[in-house]
């Protein structure tokens, strides 16, 4: 009897793990591997496939066409990063600075976008940006303007709604890292000689650098693959990876070679994110600066 | 007076409905190791928060030097602290902590390295320039910290609490190194602690504060052999506060009853005949005596044991008050339950809560 239950007690983390490793397993390794092996086919005339092995779907990015695309969709990312970085930084540095009942009450209206979905949200950007919309009608109203400006399907168009999407997972752990931040390191420093400007940038800032850190990678790796916004707001002249990758898929049907771009841009992503632990140990070993 | 290196002036401070500070008002001389005693809440962290220039006061002024900083900004005032928890920059190693504020004053390198070198010497953490405060127990923080504040020999250091997080055997270890620091250095402190034993150890001037209020200001000696308030007594010390009434008042010493006993206690010239009067009589002062004797309290022993190397007595008397009395080593063996007669030299019997003598005016 006892030796019974302590056996179960033995298998029960096992039995635990199970759902997760079978859902990995069915969900996320054999999809990749097959993703994986697509990638290294030959496409068939009109449909799926032939079992022929060939490189030719990696060499045909090399194309300046498709290179151009990637270094388009790095740029927007970069952009899209830079941006949310910058605006993103003090509102949640400020954020954590605020007295506990406007803190929540911010906390919450950050997270309230997340309530409804992305696509109608951006729809909602589309109604406001458009020619006829609220903007223009004021601008004109004003006076500020004699014709509406062209805002909607440009390049801003598709960086404003990039920034939009991604901002809160920049303020979010920006905020958590300014929380945890101890106050009176901030005073030390000011006591030591340090004015206000001073003491931020040689103790605040450095010490919730993970926070900003984590908020890069949060923003950047979602900023390359996200195709919508560009389809969306910026009327699909603006290709980047994600369309791309789309486009081969869906419209294309070109599926070995939009397996290998969607390998390759994994393969980018992995490596920010290994970038971006390197940054990490870096200064947790050494500190910053 | 040119040697007040610090004066505060009706400093005042409410937080909500909190008053802080009661306009305190002092002035403190350069090279005093001066001590703000009190129990948590009584404003002392705000009042050296308001020297240090971190919080502001609502009224009153903070003079440094004989020179008015109050609204100046925390890093243009020539004071540093050391914060309770220390306060190290967990990002920089014990190097850079300790440079900080030379490094704000762009000193030249070579200076730098050479000072903070010096500096850690003097804490006794020599060598330790390339550690992590991580890699620090608590007393090495605490030295870093101290050093990192007296680099730029500030013209008054504040402590605030500084020990708070240590044992008790680094704790004395760190009393004796702060005053041996201070005498070394002659730089003024200005410490803050609730510890009566480390402010009574430290200080040449014990300022017991109350509720946002000084209680009373002096010398360890004055502060424990004759405490203004009952306040006082108790805070620091172990009292016995004895409740009487005058019967006869003379300027030497005076007679007091006390239910069926009449003793003497010190005299003072406010005294009058039917004054009711309460007075001080410290443990280690309250004489024990198996047989009856005029001018002292029959007790019972209630309890019989060591507390802290010490032999304690405690008794209770007729009317149910407690009387508790300290003997260093073993002396007289007593029994709990047996009866015993407590009294007093007269002089050690100090009267506290009397009237202020302008307040006695004004009424």
């Amino acid at each position: 009897m006892k030796a019974n239950r302590k056996k179960r007690k033995d298998r029960l983390p096992g039995l635990a793990v199970l759902p997760l490793a079978a859902f990995t397993v069915f969900f996320v390794a054999i999809p990749l591997l097959y993703i994986a092996a697509l990638s290294f086919l030959k496409r068939d005339v009109l449909w799926g496939v032939t079992n022929e092995f060939t490189l030719e779907n990696y060499t045909r990015m090399l194309d300046p066409l498709y290179l151009g695309t990637f270094a388009d969709s790095l740029e927007l990312a970069f952009l899209t990063t830079a941006v949310t970085a910058a605006a993103g930084y003090p509102f949640g540095y400020f954020m954590a600075r605020l007295p506990k009942k406007k803190k929540s009450l911010m906390l919450l209206l950050v997270t309230v976008p997340f309530w409804t979905n992305a696509l109608v949200r951006i729809y909602g950007w589309i109604i406001l940006l458009r020619s006829g919309g609220p903007i223009n009608g004021f601008l004109v109203g004003i006076g500020l303007i004699d014709a509406p400006i062209r805002f909607l399907y440009t390049y801003g168009a598709v960086l404003l709604g990039m920034v939009y999407s991604l901002l809160p997972f920049m303020i979010l752990p920006v905020y958590s890292s300014a929380e945890k931040l101890d106050w009176s390191l901030v005073e030390a420093a000011r006591d030591l000689g340090a004015s206000k400007a001073k003491a931020f940038w040689t103790v605040a800032f450095p010490l919730t650098m993970p926070g900003v850190l984590s908020g890069v990678v949060l923003v950047f790796i979602p900023s390359v693959g996200l195709f919508f916004l560009s389809d969306l707001l910026g009327g699909g002249k603006i290709m980047l990876v994600g369309n791309l990758i789309k486009n081969q898929l869906l419209v294309a049907r070109d599926w070995p070679f939009g397996a290998a771009l969607s390998l390759v841009l994994m393969g980018m992503t992995a490596l920010m994110i290994a970038l971006y632990r390197k940054a990490a140990k870096a200064r947790d070993l050494e500190g910053w600066f | 007076m040119d040697d007040i290196i610090l004066e505060l002036d009706g400093l005042q401070k409410t937080f909500g409905a909190v008053e802080a500070l009661k306009g305190i008002s002092l002035s403190i001389r350069r090279g005093e190791f001066i001590t703000f005693l009190g129990p948590s809440g009584c404003g002392k962290t705000t009042m050296l928060r308001c020297i240090a220039g971190l919080e502001e006061p609502e009224s009153g002024r903070v003079l440094i030097s004989g020179e008015d900083m109050t609204g100046w900004e925390p890093n243009k005032r020539p004071v540093n602290t050391v914060f309770q928890n220390y306060a190290l920059f967990p990002h920089r190693n014990v190097f850079d902590n300790v440079a900080y504020s030379l490094k704000l004053r762009k000193v030249e390198k070579e200076e730098i390295r050479r000072r903070v070198a010096g500096m850690l010497e003097l804490v006794q953490l020599p060598g330790f320039e390339k550690r992590m405060p991580n890699q620090l127990s608590g007393g090495q923080r605490q030295r870093v910290a101290i050093a990192r504040a007296l680099i730029n020999n500030p013209a008054v250091l504040l402590l605030d609490e500084p020990l708070g997080a240590l044992d008790l055997q680094l704790r004395r270890q760190m009393q004796a190194e702060l005053k041996r620091l201070q005498k070394q250095l002659g730089i003024t402190f200005l410490y803050i602690t609730h510890d009566q034993e480390e402010a009574v150890n430290m200080s040449d001037r014990i300022v017991v504060m109350r509720e946002g209020a000084i209680e009373q200001a002096g010398t360890p000696s004055e502060i424990y052999d004759r405490p203004k308030t009952s306040f006082v007594a108790g805070f620091v010390g172990t009292a016995n506060l004895i409740d009487g009434v005058i019967e006869k008042a003379s300027a030497g010493t005076a007679l007091v009853r006390i239910g069926q006993t009449k003793a003497e206690i010190a005299g003072s010239p406010l005294f009058a005949e039917g004054d009711k009067v309460r007075f001080l009589v410290r443990s280690e002062n309250l004489l024990l005596f198996t047989e009856p004797r005029a001018g002292c309290l029959p007790a019972l022993v209630a309890e019989y044991g060591y507390a802290g190397g010490m032999l304690r007595i405690v008794l209770e008397t007729g009317n149910g008050a407690r009387l508790i009395a300290s003997r260093q080593g073993v002396g007289a063996e007593f029994a709990v339950g047996q009866t015993v007669w407590a009294g007093w030299p007269p002089k050690s019997a100090v009267p506290v809560d009397l009237p202020e003598i302008g307040e006695e005016k004004a009424l």
